[in-house]
């Protein structure tokens, strides 16, 4: 049972190191992905599996694929134009056997750990309902202005500036 | 049943935090500093869940629900202040915005 976990955060230590010294942003990107799947499966093992079903949905689909977007308008990969880059299997080989070694250690995970669904000795999702929305319902209410502040936000900062200025009186 | 000691996850948990760090500060390059940023807001959201683990609370998950809210909206602001920064200095190098800098 343990060894799943140490497993998972071996995983999780490796990726995320190559994701930090990365050359090509892509290729740290889906190191981090690679990370966040191996604290996703690390969360199953803590018996929170909405919280790490949330990492999964979230941070490696919703976030991370913000990121791949930005990384991509911007360019600044510095090899990305050569494609035959990709099939250098050294490029490859290391993610997919880190990739492989999480897969099967949350297959095994999943066969040989006993799903306890009693209340009281796991933290079941209806118990985070139930607290998120009676307990810490104002705090919910302020994330939603957050998000709402965040959302006016990133509109005003991400759409282009209108010129105003006269392109006589424009400094070159 | 997780019988790993509470202070192995805790040390985890820290030394993924130090990498986050350690990435802050080394990197110059934007994008991998704020790649640094979500590996840290990550550790401190696994400490939350190996809290909530340790004392079969739900407090643990709901406060990690709003951290993921929180790194949302961190992302979305800060990747459209990375978009306007490159449209006008053309980098993403975090010393070459140094306009609010005090030359004396």
């Amino acid at each position: 049972m343990n060894i799943f976990f140490y497993i998972a955060a071996v995983v999780a230590l490796i990726s995320t190191i190559m994701a930090i010294s990365g050359k090509n942003a892509i290729h740290s990107l889906l190191y981090l992905i690679l990370s966040l799947l191996a604290v996703s499966v690390i969360f199953y093992l803590l018996d929170a599996p909405f919280i790490a079903a949330l990492e999964v949905i979230i941070y490696a689909g919703a976030i991370m694929v913000l990121f791949i977007f930005v990384t991509m308008m911007l360019n600044v990969g510095t090899e990305s134009s050569k494609v035959n880059k990709l099939t250098n299997p050294r490029k490859w080989i290391v993610p997919s056997i880190l990739s492989a070694i999480l897969f099967m250690d949350f297959i095994l995970a999943l066969k040989n750990v006993p799903a306890s669904t009693s209340a009281g000795q796991v933290v079941l999702p209806k118990q985070v309902g139930i607290s998120l929305f009676s307990t810490y319902l104002l705090a919910v209410e302020i994330a939603a202005i957050l998000l709402m502040a965040g959302v006016i936000g990133a509109y005003h900062l991400g759409s282009q500036k209108k010129k105003v200025t006269h392109r006589f009186l424009e400094k070159k | 049943m997780l019988t790993v000691p509470i202070e192995i996850q805790i040390l985890f948990a820290g030394i993924l935090f130090l990498l986050g760090l350690i990435g802050l500060l080394v990197r110059r390059n934007m994008i991998y500093m704020l790649m640094s940023i979500e590996i840290m807001f990550n550790s401190a959201g696994l400490v939350f869940i190996i809290a909530a683990n340790r004392w079969k609370q739900p407090d643990g998950q709901v406060m990690f629900i709003f951290i993921l809210a929180v790194t949302a909206v961190e992302v979305a602001i800060a990747l459209a202040l990375l978009l306007q920064v490159y449209h006008h200095y053309k980098t993403l190098d975090a010393d070459a915005v140094n306009k609010l800098k005090d030359y004396n």
